[in-house]
């Protein structure tokens, strides 16, 4: 079996065993995205000298017998919103170009801890702004599976190349369904934790009260490993939470037998795919058929959350994008007339069109008399939304939903309506607006394209859609399915 | 139409950027789109309801007075577009605006 | 004329830096003077990627301030993000607190000539320092930005529209600096900016409820600046308005050396701070079991000690006002009372003696000054022995007791010894002594001064003015 095919489970396996060395593995997908990647776009860079040479200290380390850890050579890949000392961090905007942090991040810092070989840095919209990977500074990435198609964003070079074997596991973010919907359309699994459950220190923010960080990995297994070496309580993360990690690949094989499955009926409308419904439905009579029970529940502010998450997350975004100003690190434009004229023009020219309407929209709704009416408002409309899940959650202990309304779209489809760009988010932004953890697996085809299947849990309870998904995967095939490449 | 040219400008200078007139227009007609959406919200009622800041309860952690480490001069200035000896360059402030 | 029409309306908005170790934020030194940018972290910078985590020490220094001047400590209080973009500010918004402060309602008290004033405060709350933007020198058109400051945690305090003058403005903020410095939670000095002040100053017909539009005052670091720059706004609004002319709301600076202010152009000043939650810190929650433990650990507060003084020692209120003006002078003086001495002698020797020298209080323990001042209430020195030993103690940091020894410098009292030394001068000085029989009674401190000299000093003045007298009879 091709090692760029193995599970990040396998590979750490296979290493600490010495039945492969790590020098291989990252050897092996190094050359897999030189031949690959120039067409897929998933990188926007490979530290090739930095990978190899972790990778034999970790090979160095087993030879003597010392525990390298749990991700023992398993080359992953970071969404390049993730804060690396001394490896360029750009968030995919021409306004970091170039910039070598001088620190680096918790969850980073945690994988590598944990033996993990670092083989770059993956494309995603700038600043994570975006759904379908085409707001990237550095040009768009393409969907494994069909290469016309978006890979889905903000985290779509990550869902890419996890899908395309470009690395073995990637972590991404998620402020709407940056992990979840790209996962989607790329077929692989991807987490969004509870809010607070990874620590977002050395993350570049986005939206501080909806960001937060997760794992896209080809199996669910994977998607348990990686969240117990990234979460947890961190120092220099207030809102992290301080409950201890819980071992969730416990949790895989326990079975869904008593589970109840809440379907929210508010998720299966108009707009949604008949294939993608279809898929979404059979996957719950799987889990039906393996002794889950589903019930309807009721999540009636549902129409409500794009809006309320539109003017959230731009005002937090218009505020955490005011630091890129040209003083102290990125672009600053030249030969400036005054000191207003450098703000102006630094900001214009290190921004894309996505970036701008939000810091736009946000600058707006944050304006003096105008907080209560937008941002105010949106807060409650935010509480009616966790109180809904609260409810619901009484009836059951995981929603079932369709991660995306659609299987996909093709590169160029919805550039020019920001709008409708922003309603195909409908079924990943309650998780976020609420807190909550919500996980998305492959579970049908939609011709080349696959389909994902969301599942959403109540507040730090991951274990709970490990095991659901856990026991899906076991009962069905569509994660073993890979795009045909090269 | 919810957002005048003239507010669109007086937004960009709020958020310091500088728009081409093409871009005024553009984000003119698309901003007036999204915020024609987000009048959704006016619809619900919201009496009463208290907002919410952070989605998972929590209360702020605090940290001892301690000192920690401590970022290299030449580490901090590296990055800087424009430096001159230890300090961060940048064009003049006026002097009316000025503490000093 | 204006004197008698308006009335001045002020409220100051002052900033406490807190003496943390570390920033507000993050693990950087808050320590002043440092070599620039030598001071700081990726947070206290705004790096991308950076959180906020709250210094405790910070919310203790700030709720000291709060206890002792009686405001009411929120249960949760919550930081908000304040933008406008500054190359100082490095994040493009200061984390502050807006609508949930810290503490609310409380007052500064103090004496304003024989008056008792008690200006209320609005508010007390926590906030980040900014860094400090410098001109190139030789107008280079540019300016330098140094970050160490930035991040340093800073108490606002601000006061309700309760002061009516530049003097009363003056005092209250020196007030200010007395408590901050009581409390151990700032050294309160204006020069450095470890303490500054915003004015607001408007002006109402007398006998008016309704207050004026206000002028902002900022850019005045020292207590004087403060003074004048009222004094200077007060003057320009009457002049104004007895034109019959309108005072527009604007920020002002000060100009200390040309004595004036000029108003900021209003560009500038065209905010919109766009204030919101800081979704990085959760509420701050400061519970009973901590406001009880600060409150019992608060020090004796500057007015109640002066109280205490006047009354428990017996001092004239002046004197108990100079000995509690700081902290450290006021446990200096009860220290050297430890030795018995009469508390108004030591008092005296702490106003003439001591604090003729800046570093008196270092360079002569209390118990050492208590012990001299005994030395002259049991005679063994006169007064102006005394003086010489303390000026020896100043030199050496010795004891009283310690160069009264070695010295042999112990008054003499012995009555044989001072009678025939008076025998000897009025012996030597027929004609004086005539003279002074006759009348010319003024001539006995030249008698006086004839046995000091042959004594070197040491004879008991008391009892040689006695014997003289006597004598001369």
């Amino acid at each position: 079996m091709n090692l760029c095919e193995r599970s990040a489970s396998e590979l750490s396996a296979l290493i600490a065993r010495r039945q492969v060395s790590a020098r291989e593995v990252t050897r092996a997908h190094l050359d897999r995205i030189a031949t690959l990647d120039r067409e897929l776009g998933c990188y926007l860079l490979v530290d090739q000298a930095g990978a190899l040479a972790r990778a034999e200290q970790i090979d160095g380390l087993i030879a003597r017998g010392l525990d390298p850890g749990p991700l023992a050579g398993v080359p992953v890949a970071l969404k390049d919103i993730f804060v690396t000392r001394g490896i360029e961090t750009t968030c995919a905007s021409r306004i970091l170009k170039g910039w070598r942090p001088p620190y680096e991040g918790t969850p980073s810092h945690r994988l590598r801890e944990a033996g993990a070989v670092l083989l770059g840095k993956l494309n995603m919209d700038e600043f994570a702004m975006g759904s379908s990977n085409e707001n990237s500074g550095f040009g768009p990435v393409r969907n494994p599976w069909n290469r016309a198609y978006v890979p889905g964003g903000s985290s779509g070079g990550s869902a890419a190349a996890v899908a395309a074997g470009l690395c073995a596991a990637a972590l991404g973010t998620d402020t709407g369904g940056s992990i979840r919907q790209p996962a989607a359309l790329c077929g692989v699994v991807g987490l969004k934790p509870t809010y607070g459950r990874v620590s977002r220190y050395g993350v570049v923010a986005f939206a501080s009260s909806l960001d937060q960080v997760g794992p896209l990995c080809r199996t669910v297994e994977d998607a348990a490993l990686l969240l117990e070496v990234i979460a947890g309580p961190d120092p220099r993360d207030a809102t992290s939470i301080a409950e201890p990690v819980p071992r969730y690949r416990d949790a895989l094989g326990q079975g869904v037998a008593g589970l109840r499955l809440g379907i929210p009926k508010e998720y299966f409308v108009a707009g949604i795919e008949a294939e993608v419904e279809q898929a979404v439905r059979a996957a719950i009579r799987k889990l039906e058929s393996l002794g889950a029970r589903a019930v309807e529940v009721s999540l009636p502010h549902t129409e409500y959350g794009i809006a309320a998450y539109y003017i959230l997350a731009t005002a937090e975004a218009s505020s955490n994008l005011a630091r890129y100003d040209g003083v102290r690190f990125g672009h600053r434009a030249e030969r400036p007339v005054d000191l207003l004229d450098m703000y102006c023009r630094t900001r214009a020219e290190g921004f894309g069109p996505e970036v701008k309407r939000r810091i736009m929209l946000g600058t707006y709704v944050l304006r003096a008399g105008y907080y209560e009416a937008y941002y105010g408002k949106a807060q409650k409309v935010r509480t009616l939304i966790r109180r809904d899940f609260a409810r619901a959650f009484e009836q059951c202990d995981l929603i079932v939903t369709p991660t995306s309304p659609v299987a996909g779209f093709a590169l160029g489809e919805r550039t020019e309506d920001p709008l409708a760009m922003y309603l195909a988010d409908v079924f990943t932004i309650a998780c976020n607006l609420a807190g909550l953890p919500g996980l998305s697996l492959p579970c049908g085809m939609h011709g080349r394209l696959p389909i994902g299947l969301q599942l959403i849990g109540r507040p730090l309870d991951e274990a709970t859609l490990f095991r659901a998904a856990g026991a899906y995967q076991a009962a069905t095939d569509w994660h073993t399915r890979r795009p045909a490449l090269g | 139409m919810p957002i005048t040219r003239k507010e669109v400008e007086e937004i960009a200078l709020l958020a310091r950027l500088a728009l081409s007139e093409a871009e005024i227009d553009l984000y003119t007609r698309q901003l007036g789109d999204i915020l024609g959406y987000i009048e959704k919200l006016r619809s619900l009622d919201t009496e009463g309801v208290e907002a919410t800041t952070h989605a998972v309860p929590m209360d702020c952690t605090l940290r001892e007075d301690e000192l920690g480490e401590r970022l290299p001069v030449e580490d901090a200035l590296r990055a800087a577009p424009r430096r001159a000896e230890n300090f961060f360059e940048v064009p003049r402030i006026i002097a009316a605006h000025d503490e000093e | 004329m204006g004197e008698a029409r308006y009335q001045a309306v002020i409220g100051l908005e002052c900033h406490v830096q807190l003496q943390t170790r570390s920033k507000i934020f993050s693990g950087s030194s808050a320590a002043f003077g440092a070599p620039p940018n030598t001071e700081i972290d990726p947070v206290c910078l705004g790096l991308p990627g950076v959180l906020p985590v709250l210094n405790r020490r910070a919310v203790e220094l700030a709720l000291r301030l709060a206890l002792a001047t009686g405001c009411q400590i929120r249960t949760r209080s919550r930081f908000a993000r304040k933008h406008y973009f500054y190359p100082d500010l490095p994040k493009g918004f200061q984390i502050s607190q807006y609508e949930e402060p810290l503490a609310e309602r409380g007052a500064v008290e103090f004496r304003f000539g024989d008056e008792h004033k008690r200006i209320r405060l609005t508010r007390i709350h926590l906030e980040e320092d900014a860094g400090k933007n410098l001109h190139a020198p030789g107008g280079a058109g540019v300016s330098l930005v140094d970050f160490n400051r930035a991040g340093v945690p800073l108490a606002e305090v601000v006061s309700e529209p309760d002061l009516r003058s530049a003097a009363e403005a003056g005092e209250y903020l020196r007030a200010l600096r007395q408590l901050v410095r009581y409390l151990g939670i700032s050294d309160g000095n204006m020069e450095e900016g470890s303490l500054r002040c915003d004015a607001n100053v408007s002006l109402r017909p007398l006998g008016a409820h309704q207050y004026g539009t206000k002028a902002e005052l900022k850019n005045m670091n020292s207590f004087k600046f403060v003074e004048e720059a009222i004094d200077f706004e007060i003057e320009r609004q009457q002049r104004l308005l007895e034109r019959g002319g309108r005072v527009v709301q604007e920020t002002r600076l000060w100009d200390s050396e040309k004595k004036v202010s000029h108003a900021m152009r209003s560009k500038e000043e065209a905010h919109d701070y766009r204030y919101f939650p800081e979704p990085d810190l959760p509420p701050l929650v400061v519970s009973d079991q901590w406001v009880s433990r600060l409150r019992r650990e608060l020090p004796e507060l500057p007015l109640a000690r002066r109280a205490r003084f006047a009354r428990a020692h017996g001092l004239p209120d002046y004197d108990a006002g100079v000995l509690t003006a700081e902290r450290e002078l006021a446990d200096y003086f009860e220290a050297a009372l430890g030795s018995g001495a009469p508390p108004k002698k030591v008092a005296n020797w702490i106003m003439t003696e001591l604090l003729a020298h800046p570093d008196g209080t270092q360079r002569v323990a209390p118990e050492a000054l208590g012990e001299l001042v005994g030395l002259i209430e049991q005679g063994t020195l006169s007064g102006k022995m005394a003086k010489d030993v303390f000026a020896k103690m100043f030199a050496s940091g010795q004891t009283a007791r310690a160069i009264v020894e070695r010295e042999g410098l112990t008054q003499v009292s012995d009555a044989a010894a001072l009678e025939a030394a008076c025998r000897a001068a009025v012996d030597k000085n027929p004609k004086q002594a005539q003279q002074y029989r006759a009348g010319k009674t003024q001539l006995l401190g030249f008698f006086v001064g004839q046995v000091m000299k042959a004594t070197q000093g040491k004879a008991n003045p008391a009892l040689v003015n006695e014997i003289l007298k006597r004598m001369l009879a």
